[in-house]
This record gives structure tokens, sequence and C-alpha cells, in this order.
């Protein structure tokens, strides 16, 4: 697996990142790195093994479908950079052109 | 004032008027005043330890029947684990001024039984990192050598107990987070089982990793801590309902432990000489005593490090991309699309090292190598962890380093990823198997640096390998 300009970019989008073109650079040959360290994984026979999802693999835990852990509106907004007290604000996501 | 390194030693100290919670509480403030210049804590609750402390003198006056079992404990809780009403910023500018709406499980269960928390710790930005250069707060010296790094990510926690901060400290180990610094910095520290406390309230990196780990002087109070934190927790899933042993009463000798090591982990070129020896004296002292000690091979050795760097970062990609500046953390007010919003605020407050932890996992899941890279993991990893439960069904014990070399310099390896992923070979097997490890201290380097030894046990067997540490004088 080589890394090129392009996986980068496809990365960038997909992980909302916008790096610099020296950053863009230094993390191609990083990532490139990384995964040779990765590729030695291939040497593995994994055929018939089931993935491993759950680490304690106990039963399935249910509960009481409750209203709990809940928390004030006001406490919702606390850290938000942006509120009118009762909405999260962002920028204008429909622009219509007139 | 003396310095107190148990509990134990604090409560008789109380109870015989020698000192007080208050003196205790002002003790400690002055030794983080003293060592402000390492960088260990990003916020200190001064007015409110003093306050609980106070209070706590009162109780232990009027009604000490009313006691919890940590009275008279002062702790410090790593940047990532949340307490209400205070800050937590996970070491990173995209939580700066966030403010915890609630407390973390394991916080809620140690100040019910009457712990103070005197402040917030240092630690590499979302936990990610071995050497705590990667806090957007700045990087965390350690006290021994303030030339060295004291190991990460939860380098601030390891450095508050080793300088007599406070008595213990909560940190959290997804790949050796606790352990790792603990070495570097000549205390003990542990990981518990997976699942044995709960996730809740911890900000999270790799989920099905992620565990609250202990720093301490002696292995009472990492077995009263546990004792109190773990156990099954409703906002958990993943916290495990097995019953929670009373560990800080079950820490009996041992009479015939066995235990195992790895020839190639000793014969690594990457192992430090004096390590290498101080391990090999580690197991001769075993031998003596007349312990079953064997040398074994593990076959997934050089497995364990890329598995778990796919799985991490895959998870990590995934639980960081909730920081997208809408509802808290970090907002480019400039941006006037959404789009922009969202990448403008993750470029600009997210560090390098998360950056690139990000683009990896991302990567690994994306379309057309999920399956080559992120199954494959999960298959390697069932693997692993397999293999190293069979093994701790032989052997009560594994022996490793804690770490391949001691303490290095600030800025020494930050340029290559790579080397520094290579540095958890010994701790991210614990993490990758969910099994419980404690890092204990075994001696000095030549320069004075501290080396860590770590054993290992099988899962859900915190009550004999705390027995097996304190058995070693701690």
């Amino acid at each position: 697996m080589t890394v090129d300009e392009k996986l980068i970019s496809r990365l960038e989008k997909l992980a909302k990142l916008d790096l610099t073109t020296s950053e863009k650079e230094k993390l191609r040959k990083e990532l490139d790195d990384i995964l040779k360290m990765v590729d030695k994984l291939e040497e593995l026979d994994t055929d018939g093994v089931d993935p491993l999802i759950y680490v304690l693999e106990e039963n399935n835990v249910w509960r009481k479908d409750r209203v709990q852990g809940q928390i004030k509106r006001e406490e919702t907004f606390k850290n938000a950079p942006d509120s009118d007290g009762e909405h999260f604000k962002v920028p204008k996501v429909i622009d219509i052109k007139k | 004032m003396a310095k107190y390194s148990d509990l134990a030693s604090v409560q008789q100290a109380i109870r015989e008027g020698q000192t007080s919670c208050k003196a205790l509480v002002a003790f400690y403030l002055e030794q983080i005043k003293e060592h402000q210049h390492l960088n260990i804590y990003l916020e200190v609750f001064e007015e409110e330890a003093l306050q609980k402390a106070a209070a706590l003198d009162k109780k232990i006056q009027e009604s000490p029947e009313k006691l919890g079992k940590l009275w008279g404990m002062v702790v410090s809780i790593k940047d990532v684990i949340c307490y209400q009403g205070h800050k937590v910023s996970a070491g990173s500018k995209i939580l700066e001024n966030f403010e915890s709406l609630f407390s973390a499980t394991a916080v809620e269960r140690i100040l019910a039984e009457d712990a103070i928390i005197i402040g917030r710790t240092n630690c590499d930005e979302f936990a990610m990192g071995s050497s705590n250069e990667n806090s957007a707060y700045g990087p965390v010296l350690n006290g021994i050598n303030p030339q060295k790094i004291p190991g990460g990510s939860s380098g601030g926690a390891a450095v508050s107990v080793q300088m007599d901060t406070c008595l213990a400290a909560l940190g959290t180990d997804t790949g050796g987070s606790v352990r790792q610094p603990a070495a570097l910095c000549g205390i003990l520290g542990m990981k518990p089982s997976y699942g044995r406390i709960s996730r809740h309230g911890l900000v999270a990196y790799g989920s099905s990793f992620d565990q609250v780990g202990i720093f301490a002087h002696k292995t009472e109070e990492m077995a009263l801590l546990l004792e109190v934190m773990a156990g099954a927790d409703e906002y958990d899933a993943t916290a495990s309902k097995r019953e929670v042993p009373a560990y800080s009463q079950t820490l009996e000798p041992l009479q015939q432990p066995s235990i195992a090591y790895y020839r190639s982990a000793l014969e690594h070129p990457g192992l430090d000489e004096e390590i290498r020896t101080l391990m090999e004296q580690q197991l001769d002292e075993f031998r003596r005593a007349g312990y079953r000690v064997e040398g074994v091979d593990f076959k997934y050795l050089d497995y364990i490090v890329p598995a778990y760097y796919v799985l991490t970062t895959a998870e990590a990609s995934s639980n960081l991309s909730r920081y997208d500046g809408v509802r808290f953390g970090f907002r480019d007010k400039e941006a006037d699309s959404l789009e922009d919003m969202y990448t403008h605020s993750r470029t600009q407050a997210f560090g390098e090292e998360v950056k690139r932890r990000i683009m990896l996992g991302t990567f690994v899941l994306s379309a057309g190598y999920y399956d080559a890279y992120y199954t494959k993991a999960q298959k390697v990893r069932r693997l692993i962890a397999e293999e190293t439960r069979r093994l701790l069904s032989d052997f009560d014990f594994l022996l490793m380093p804690t770490t391949p070399a001691p303490a290095w310099n600030l800025g020494e390896k930050t340029d290559d990823p790579v080397e520094m992923y290579l540095a958890d070979i010994f701790t991210v097997q614990a993490n990758m198997a969910g099994i419980p490890g404690i890092a204990f201290p075994v001696g000095k380097t030549g320069e004075g640096l501290p080396v860590g030894l770590q054993l290992m046990s099988n899962v859900f067997e915190e009550a004999k390998l705390l027995s097996f540490v304190k058995q070693l004088g701690y």
C-alpha cells in the first residue's frame, strides 16, 4: 500500500480536516511508514477467525426503557459556541438565491 | 510536614491529632506550588479542596461512624475524566473551557467515599501519546529529571503522585497510558481488566480499549480505589456485572505463584541493557523464592502494535467525529458555511498527533480498505486475546518490561511516529486482551532514572495481581 496525494485529499474530506501543503506531504510520508508497519498483519492467516468486537463477550445488557439522565435546557447550551437559548445556531445551510 | 505514602498513616496521624484534613490539603497545595514548573496540573481546585477538607475535619469530630472508606485520601484526576461543574479539556484546545455537566461514575464513587479531588492533571491530547508532549497546554516534565519526559498519556497524573502533590491519581490506560508513565516516574500504576470500572464520563479515545487506571505508592491504595470504583453501571453497558471483591481485604501472600516471561522480549534488540539486567535480576529473585519461572514464546508479539494502531485509530476517528463545533467545543467563528465551520474548527483546534490518528483511522475504516485493515486487525485481536488468556491460564502472571527504555529527553522522539508507537510494545498487549496489569518500580539506571517492570494476570484476576505486587514489597 502506497499513500499518495490523492488518498490524503480523500481522507481530508472524509475526516473534515484541511491540511497545508507541507502538512500533507509530512503526513503522506508518515502514513506511508505507519502502513508499512501495519502491512505486517497480512502475514497472519486469519481465515475462519471471527473479528473480536466485544472484549468481554458477557451477555447482552437489558434495561427498562425509561427516561433518565436528562439535563436541563440551560445546561444543554452551557457549552454551546452559539445558541439562541432554544436552538444551536450554525452558519446558514440553505441559501435561496433571488 | 511528613510526606505520606499510604492512607493508613494519613488516617492515623489525623486521628492522633498530628494533622488534619485541612492541613493535609494545605500541604499538598504547597507541594503543587513548589512544582509548578513541571506543568503537572491544568487546574487546581484549591478553595474547593480546602472547604471539603474542613467539612471532613468536622465529620471526623462529630460523626466518625459516617466517614467513607477514602477519608483522608487526596486524589488528582486526569483531564479526560469528567467532574460535574468543573472543566475538562482532554489536553486539547478543542475542549478549552468545556465544563462537565455530569461526573464520571469513577469520580462519583470516590467522592461518595469522602475522597478529596485536588485538581485535574495535564495529559497528551485526547490521551494520545507516550511522552506527554502532545498536550495543547505544554509538556509535563519528569520530577526526577526535568530534562526528561514523564511518559504519557497520563504524564501529569504520574508526576502528581511522584512529587507528592496528592496521595493517588486517576488516569486512563488505552495502550499503556498509566503503566508506562508510572514506570518512567518510579511509582505504581495499574490498569484493571477492560470493563472492571465504568467508562461513563471519560472523554473517549478507543472505546474497546479505554480503562480508568490508578497511580499510587502502595498496593493498599490501589486496591481500595479499585474496590470503590469497580462494578456494574447502568450508564456503561460494557462495564462488567461481575461481583467486585473487597480487594483491600484480600491482599494475602501467594504460596507458589508461577511466572511466565517472553524470551523474545528479554532478548529484544530494542530493549535497554540496564532494563534487561533489572528484569533478569527480578526473574532470578523469583527463582530463588522457589516460584515456577518459565521463558515462553508468544507467536503474535510482532503483530500486537500494528493491530493496536489500526483498531485504536479507527475508534478514535469515529469517537472524535463529535467535535464539529456545533453543540460544544471550539468553533471557527469566521466560517460562513456549515461545511467550512466543521472543517475549520477541527483543523484549527486539533493538534498534530490527533490529526494523524484521525487520518489513519479514517483510512482503515474507508470503503475499499475496511476489510483489509480494520476487520483484519479485529481478527488478529481475537488471536492475540485468546492466546494471551490461554497463556495466563497456565501461569499466574506474565512479567514484562514496561518500556523498552527509561525516560527519554524532551523532543527526542517526536519526529518519528513509528518509533514512538513501537515504544508501546510491552504495554498494549494487556489492552488488546482486556487483562489487568500493574507496573512497579524495580530500580534505577546509572543515570538515576526509574525502571518499572510489569505484571499481568488473567481477566478479572486483580485480587491475585494486587496481592503479588504487595508481596514484592509494595
